[in-house]
């Protein structure tokens, strides 16, 4: 391993943290991470923006907003290598069932049909990030170098594919019991 | 060599085959693995998935539908087929929408194990995300259109009694799609339905109430790659 | 469901009677579903029903079939239901200004219903006019040489009610008999030896009957005659595999499903020279000792259906068809069925599924046709032109057939030349002309591309114009299509790909979503989307498609991108990104256009950008 330590950014775009708790999940072996590894902009270290330039970036979730995209947007230009973790950051996963129904329809089922609802209203503060037509696998918007499958990914195949992209390995012929898309 | 038998050659592997076998049948029998989604047990060979695809001489075909001939020399798991396989199974990852995660078919599904087995990450085609329909109608039996693969062993392998037809493909080209006749009586027993879910390589036919009995971690495919059986017998040949 | 009570039994009756009239006959499901369609302008559910109550064929099946046809709809198509040819020649001839005019005049868009269910409006594949765009069908009657202004004209007619016949111009040659009446073009510009010289109906038969059935094989055999349809299979080892089998019944199928964009020869063929294509039929059926032959009959061509049953019947009147011919022993009779739309049902297995009543889905291969074919019985198809060329060599003999063409090609080959030329249509030629000859017969000039054997063959760019038409070359069906320098190549390619998605079958993988995504490849490429690793892409995805699908439609679909990929890379590379090796498709002002608009705000773009 080497002396200088892998800078790392993570972010949750359209996912639900699963793939980051999967990340906490490597229990003690978080010891021997930080040993190797420093975060920059992550949720894990709370740093909102970037204060440097990353070795890795790690991206859970697919692009369903315009924020999404921004932020991903960022983390290329400020990654050398960018990973899409998770399934909706592969497929665009769970939120992606919606993709092929109207915009008009999948608005009034959330703001006017729902069950919850109280005030009927679309929600047009332009401050809210704009909806997209559809949800964006990452590779969609822009170029991907890795993809870790699963839902969450098992901290082991995370262990295994940082480990490897710390020593410079392939990612190719990953261990079969952790490689799944559950 | 005994009366009936035939030897052909696998991947540089002389084998004893029996005549009339498929390519796949023989392969199997002498512990080589070949992929295959739409071939199933006794049934007609449809040749639908193409995931079996070998090279014979100069010549590409399917191995489920290809009877052995003495000398045949077939080309099985050389780094273009199977690059070619990987290919095939992304090309129905992003037709469909297999959302894996939410599929009670996860771990037991052979699409997945496919997909497992030539670990594809993320497909090197577009998603398609069509909207697609489910059908809950029938007491038993859900149709899962967003998981069909169009294998047709449902179609060719669950029949009435009298032996007609329940499933059918109807219309064509990307329209394509299994259905399930819900005008006939038996379509709506719950045998049917327990042997459209056992047929369907994949979560396209589920049948109601049975889901997730086998937690994930504990499923076919969790910890054995597909195909894995099969080549365990190798040695022993 | 809820039905119209008058219309479920009006659909009752029919089907009744339909199926009374065909005695049961599952394999005329076909035409008792082109006579529902007819009357009623769809396929109404409880047709579906009592034909597989009638027919005892399971209501699955049923409703396979009907939905697997273009012609066929569930949903009503109108009382007069325009089909209109969006083939790349016809877009070439002025199709976009055709099919305005049809919007415009009939206040709908294509692939609608008018609400009043007047008229329809629907686009259809290659009909076989290539030389004679832009061209439509209207209720089986065609229309050619379309224009604005006399779309107007037809469209106030169907407004009307009006009578179709009555705005039919005259055609050219048998066209203008009173049973075809079509306002089509023969446009024969080169007549030969073989096919419109006199022929007088008949006398090869009596050569034939005269010096035995396996003599006439061996004619054939040494003649050299090879399958005129494009694949180019030996026609004498065809018949003499048939032949040898061992079985009950044989069955000779002429494959008039002429459906590759840019051919329509057969369609020419047959109308003026039916009795040659029939006879080289009974030939074939005396050689190989079948006893019945099908012509199957794109529906693009039903027009000439009921002037080509009376061709038959003129042969039966003289003894050459029907029962003990030439008061011989051997009894052969034709029956002709029509297709419904579906352009792989060219290819023969799929053919002979259709001809059955069935959805037209090539079979796995083997068994070929020749050992278990129509009804699982030995089968030979033959292209028309085929058994045109049979009946002149048993006329004529194998050395005055093989002393024209090339040596591994022998005889002639017609042609069906279209697009950018001073004279489209049919030739007859010998094999082994240059294309540089071919433009110089047609009056071709500033040729950019010519597509030799449509869509599914071959791109070709003026450096290959010496190559020659022969089977050992450039082996085609006959389609020869010329595009000239003001042509976009790119849109040429597109409508072929199109053209691959909408007739697949879409029985395996290859086929059906390769080609789909070949297609939404080469739209990234056209919008300047595309880098050097998307040319890579496609030209891999389309090797893959060629190598993995289970018949010749995938094993050929990709040629358009491929063979244009290699003879004009230029028209790519001109479009490629060459500085980046990634680009997104993504469009921010595209993807939140919908979403604003239903939140009723203005797209915050700078959060995106």
């Amino acid at each position: 391993m080497s002396k200088t330590k892998l800078i790392v950014a993570t972010t949750s775009l359209a996912g639900c943290f699963g793939c980051h708790m999967s990340l906490l999940d490597i229990d003690e072996r978080i010891l021997e991470l930080v040993e190797v590894v420093e975060f920059n902009r992550s949720p894990i270290d709370d740093f909102k923006e970037f204060t440097k330039e990353c070795d890795l970036g790690l991206v859970e979730g697919g692009c369903c907003n315009a924020e999404n995209v921004r932020v991903l947007r960022e983390f290329r230009e400020h990654c050398k290598i960018l990973v899409a973790v998770g399934q909706c950051a592969i497929t665009g996963g769970l939120p992606a069932m919606r993709n092929g129904i109207s915009m008009k329809e999948l608005l009034e089922e959330a703001y006017f049909n729902g069950v919850t609802v109280g005030n009927k209203m679309i929600p047009n503060d332009e401050e809210i990030p704009a909806i997209l037509d559809r949800v964006y696998p990452c590779h969609e918007i822009v170029k991907i170098d890795a993809f870790l499958p699963g839902c969450a990914p098992r901290a082991d195949l995370i262990w295994e594919v940082l480990n490897r992209i710390i020593e410079g390995k392939s990612l190719d012929n990953l261990t079969y019991k952790n490689f799944k898309y559950d | 060599m005994e009366q009936g038998h035939i030897k052909i050659n696998i991947d540089g592997r002389e084998i004893i085959a029996k005549e009339g076998q498929s390519i796949v049948q023989a392969a199997r029998d002498n512990g080589i693995f070949i992929p295959t989604l739409c071939d199933f047990k006794s049934l007609q060979p449809a040749g639908t998935c193409r995931m079996c695809l070998v090279k014979v001489g100069e010549r590409y075909v399917s191995a489920c539908t290809t009877i052995v001939s003495q000398g045949m020399s077939v080309e099985n798991e050389s780094v273009e087929l199977k690059e070619n396989r990987k290919s095939l199974i992304e090309m129905l990852f992003v037709e469909g929408n297999h959302m894996c995660p939410s599929c009670e078919k996860s771990g037991n599904c052979q699409l997945q194990a496919l997909a497992y087995r030539y670990q594809m990450t993320a497909p090197r085609y577009p998603f398609s995300f069509t909207q697609r329909k489910i059908d809950a109608s029938l007491p038993y039996l859900v149709v899962e259109h967003n998981r069909c693969i169009q294998c047709l062993r449902c179609v060719r392998g669950v029949k009435a009694k009298d032996g007609h037809d329940i499933f059918g493909f109807i219309d064509r080209g990307g329209a394509i799609h299994i259905s399930v006749d819900t005008t006939d009586t038996e379509a709506a027993t719950e045998v049917i339905a327990q042997k459209a879910m056992d047929i369907c390589p994949v979560g396209a036919l589920i049948k109601k109430g049975g889901a997730y009995r086998v937690p994930i971690g504990e499923r076919k495919y969790d910890n054995e790659v597909i195909g894995s059986d099969v080549e365990k017998e190798r040695d022993k040949v | 469901m809820e039905q119209n009570p008058s219309l479920d039994s009006q659909v009752r009756q029919k089907v009744v009677q339909l199926t009374k009239f065909y005695q049961q006959d599952k394999t005329q499901l076909l035409a008792m579903l082109r006579e529902i369609q007819s009357e009623f302008r769809m396929i109404p559910g409880p047709a579906i029903d009592y034909l597989a109550e009638e027919l005892d064929i399971p209501r699955i099946q049923v409703e396979g079939t009907a939905s697997f046809y273009h012609f066929f709809s569930s949903k009503n198509r109108g009382r007069y239901t325009v089909y209109m040819n969006t083939s790349a020649t016809s877009e070439m001839a002025g199709a976009a200004a055709v099919m305005l005019a049809f919007e415009k005049a009939a206040g709908i868009k294509f692939g609608q219903t008018s609400e009043n269910q007047q008229i329809g409006l629907f686009t259809t594949s290659c009909i076989g006019m290539c030389d004679q765009e832009p061209a439509a069908l209207i209720n089986d009657f065609v229309f050619t040489h379309l224009t604005p202004a006399r779309v107007e004209e037809i469209v106030k007619v169907i407004k009307e009610n009006g009578s179709l016949q009555s705005l039919i111009k005259s055609g050219e040659g048998k066209n203008s008999s009173a049973l075809v009446s079509a306002e089509v073009k023969n446009n024969i510009r080169f007549k030969g030896p073989v096919f419109f010289t006199d022929y007088a109906p008949g006398e090869a038969l009596k050569v034939a009957m005269e010096s035995g059935s396996l003599e006439v094989i061996e004619a054939i055999r040494k003649s050299g005659l090879r399958g005129r349809g494009g694949a180019g299979f030996p026609t004498g080892q065809k018949w003499g595999s048939c032949r040898a089998t061992d079985a009950e019944s044989r069955y000779v199928i002429c494959n008039v499903d002429e459906g590759e964009p840019g051919t329509f020869k057969d369609r020419v063929l047959l109308t003026e020279r039916p009795e040659l294509i029939f006879e080289g039929m009974i030939i074939a059926g005396y050689a190989i000792e079948a006893k019945q032959g099908i012509v199957y009959l794109r529906s693009e061509y039903s027009y000439l259906k009921k002037y080509l049953e009376q061709v038959l019947e003129g042969l039966r009147s003289q003894n050459l068809l029907g029962r003990r011919i030439l008061k011989s022993r051997f009894s052969f009779d034709i029956q002709i069925k029509l297709g419904a739309g579906a352009y792989i049902c060219g290819e023969e297995s799929a053919l002979i599924e259709s001809a059955e009543g069935k959805r037209g889905q090539p079979r796995n291969r083997p068994p070929f046709p020749v050992v278990s074919g129509y009804l699982h019985q030995p089968t030979i198809v033959n292209n028309p032109e085929t058994f045109g060329c049979a009946a002149k060599i048993i006329l004529k003999g194998s050395d005055w057939f093989k002393k024209m063409g090339t040596s591994a090609s022998s005889g002639v080959k017609l042609l069906s030349i279209s697009g950018d030329c001073e004279k489209p249509g049919i030739y007859e030629v010998q094999w082994g002309h240059t294309v540089r000859e071919i433009l110089g017969f047609c009056g071709a000039t500033e040729v950019l591309a010519v597509q030799v054997g449509g869509p599914s063959g071959n791109f070709l760019s003026e450096k290959e114009f010496d190559r020659k038409i022969c089977y050992s070359d450039l082996s085609t069906g006959g389609a020869f299509t010329i595009f000239s320098k003001k042509r976009d190549l790119f849109s040429i390619i597109h409508n072929h790909m199109e053209f691959f998605t909408k007739e697949t079958c879409g029985f395996c993988v290859p086929c059906r979503a390769g080609n789909t995504l070949l297609l939404k490849q080469l739209e990234k490429v056209m919008i300047g989307n595309g880098t050097a690793l998307d040319l890579k892409k496609i030209e891999e995805l389309g090797l893959l498609v060629k190598k993995a699908s289970r018949c010749g439609l995938g094993q050929s679909s990709p040629n358009p991108l491929l063979t244009s990929l290699k003879n004009f890379p230029e028209i790519y590379q001109r479009v490629v990104r060459q500085d980046v090796d990634y680009m997104s498709q993504f469009n921010m002002e595209f993807a939140t256009s919908d979403s604003a608009k239903v939140a009723n705000r203005k797209p915050n773009l700078e959060i995106g950008d």
